[in-house]
């Protein structure tokens, strides 16, 4: 059984999700559908940055191109922090393939950083 | 001296927005002056994702938002300048500003658009007692040397108020290896979406107390720990609820307000939002000088900056362009039981077929009625199950409501209960 604050409107109603996967406390059905997934694949969005020289700042923000599951953030994170990147790079350029061996995501940057 | 159609001041999101739409609108000579070393303002140190559901459709990180008006303002060669602080301006519209190319520089504009952003309330404001080492600093701070200078502020941090910056905060010195030992809010409840509670407390179990207060700061040089203490009904620490945390770092996040002391000192009248009173049109008390973004009300969604702006920056046009309609703004619009502020202050029964009311509640409730009342007498009533001071409210008003009616316009938020 697990506790939950559903995060799909301001209402931020708080769900009880049981191992049959029954939710309740929900008001509406996006409540449902919500304690469902973050109970069998949550996964989120991570964003961060990389080191890169060349460029007038020390670091370019990036992102995950999709959300990744929550068990590798801290791997996501550590691969992340390997890399050094060098100006110029742009939006959408990919940073990692496949990031934490997950199939078709990747790392992309998320800020054009042009060479000084 | 120089003289120009439009000067925007500050080229964040909405200084971006409305030279596009002013220029869109029929105005080509534009100039943006932008303090900081480039466009896109705030957006830039928002690496997070979240921004962008309304105006694109798709969630974009604060950078990769802030690029897309930053194309869009160069796509029309829109002039620029960059570090050119606007030091001052007249009444004339007469704008100072200076930059290390041009030295210093005086315009003179048709109109102004003001769009120089908020800052963060910093540790002065509150006055903690105890110490004054190093390591406390605001969220909005902390955010831009990690995200932008790769550098981390501190090891065990403690985080004072849990506004949206300051969740963010947590989830991004978690990342990078900190170890975030709390969050403590004076109010009884969260001032953060529930989407950034979930995502940057829960998912890292990162405590939260509501209701609780730093009531000392220690350290020799460097901060070595913070004092909680639990509140009372007068925000005031209860002795004996007494928690301390060792750490380096004291994270504030306790507010933004509009850095709006440029129309302030014109003496244009201040909104409760300590932003400039403005009617439907963005436009001050002063003919020609329009105000948008979070220097007008501090606004959590960039969605809602860039429509405001994009508002405002076509009335500029109009205004220079001399097809701007006479209308009188003859509805005062007020907060009434448990608002924050309205924006604008002033509509014209007359005009447009619709006026956009935007406001804040100052507690959050659940089953009222929010209700709008024009001298005294209701003219819509809206239900709201839920209803939180950290996200805006948006209501479009028709203007038939008003039949023509002038006065004042006043907005309540009233008990289930209680409503007639
Ligand atoms: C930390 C943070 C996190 C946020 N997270 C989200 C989110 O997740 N999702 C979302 O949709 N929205 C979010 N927002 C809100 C949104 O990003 C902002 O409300 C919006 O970007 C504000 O735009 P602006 O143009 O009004 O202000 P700013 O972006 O602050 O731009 C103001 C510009 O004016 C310049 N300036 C100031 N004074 C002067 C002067 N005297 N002369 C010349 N230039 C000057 C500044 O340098 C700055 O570039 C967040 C805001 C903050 C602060
Ligand atoms: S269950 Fe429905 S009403 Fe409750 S928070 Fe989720 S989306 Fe909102």
């Amino acid at each position: 059984m697990r506790e939950l604050i559903c995060i799909c409107c301001p209402r931020g109603c708080r769900l009880t999700v049981d191992d049959d996967l029954n939710v309740t406390g929900n008001f509406c059905p996006r409540g449902v559908a919500y304690g469902k997934s973050e109970v069998t694949n949550p996964t989120r969005v991570v964003t961060s940055t990389v080191r890169i020289e060349g460029s007038d700042l020390a670091m370019c923000p990036v992102k995950t191109s999709e959300p990744i599951k929550k068990g590798n953030i801290f791997k996501c994170m550590e691969e992340i922090n390997k890399i050094h990147l060098v100006a110029p790079v742009h939006i959408g350029d990919v940073i990692i393939h496949n990031v934490c061996g997950e199939e078709g995501i990747d790392v992309i940057a998320t800020r054009n950083m042009e060479k000084l | 001296m120089r003289e120009v159609e439009l000067a925007i001041i500050g080229g964040g999101s909405a200084g971006l927005s409305a030279a596009v739409s002013a220029y869109d609108a029929g105005v080509r000579d534009i100039v943006i002056l932008e303090k900081g070393p480039f466009l896109g303002g705030i957006l830039n140190q928002c690496i997070h994702n979240g921004f962008g559901l309304t105006e694109f459709k798709e969630e974009l990180t604060g950078p990769e938002f802030a690029a897309r008006f930053i194309a869009q303002a160069k796509e029309r060669n829109i002039e620029y300048h960059l570090n050119s602080a606007v030091s001052s301006l007249t009444k004339d519209k007469v704008l100072s500003y200076m930059n290390p190319e041009e030295g210093a520089v005086q315009i003179k504009a048709k109109a102004v658009v003001m769009a120089a952003g908020c800052y963060e309330r910093s540790a002065g404001a509150i006055a903690i007692p105890g110490d004054r080492p190093a390591g406390i600093l605001t969220a909005g701070q902390a955010q831009k040397f990690l995200n932008e200078q790769g550098y981390m502020v501190g090891k065990r941090v403690f985080i004072l108020g849990s506004g949206d910056i300051g969740l963010i905060m947590a989830r991004r010195m978690t990342l990078e290896g900190a170890k975030v030992l709390g969050v403590a809010e004076l109010c009884a409840w969260s001032n953060g979406l529930n989407r950034n509670m979930v995502q940057c407390l829960y998912d890292y179990d990162i405590p939260l107390y509501l209701s609780h207060t730093v009531s000392r700061c220690e350290g020799k040089g460097r901060l070595e720990r913070v004092i909680i203490s639990e509140v009372d009904e007068r925000k005031q620490p209860i002795p004996g609820t007494e928690k301390v945390f060792d750490c380096d770092t004291l994270v504030l996040s306790i507010g933004l307000l509009p850095n709006n002391d440029l129309l302030n000192n014109l003496g244009i009248p201040q909104g409760r939002s300590r932003g400039s009173e403005v009617n439907e049109k963005f436009e001050t008390s002063i003919p020609g000088i329009f105000s948008a973004g979070n220097v007008l009300h501090v606004h959590d969604l960039v969605d809602n900056v860039v429509e405001e702006a994009r508002v405002a920056g076509k009335a500029a046009a109009e205004y220079i362009l001399g097809t701007s309609e006479e209308v009188e703004n003859d509805i005062t619009v007020v907060p009434g039981n448990m608002i924050g502020y309205v924006v604008p202050a002033k509509v014209s029964s007359k005009g447009d077929d619709k006026v956009s009311v935007k406001f804040r509640v100052r507690e959050p409730s659940k089953n009222v009625y929010i209700v709008y009342e024009l001298n005294g007498k209701q003219i819509k009533k809206v239900f709201k199950p839920v209803i939180i001071p950290s996200e805006m409210e948006i209501q479009a008003l028709p203007k038939s409501l008003f039949n023509g009616e002038s006065g004042t316009l006043t907005v309540s938020l009233i008990k289930k209960e209680e409503v007639k």
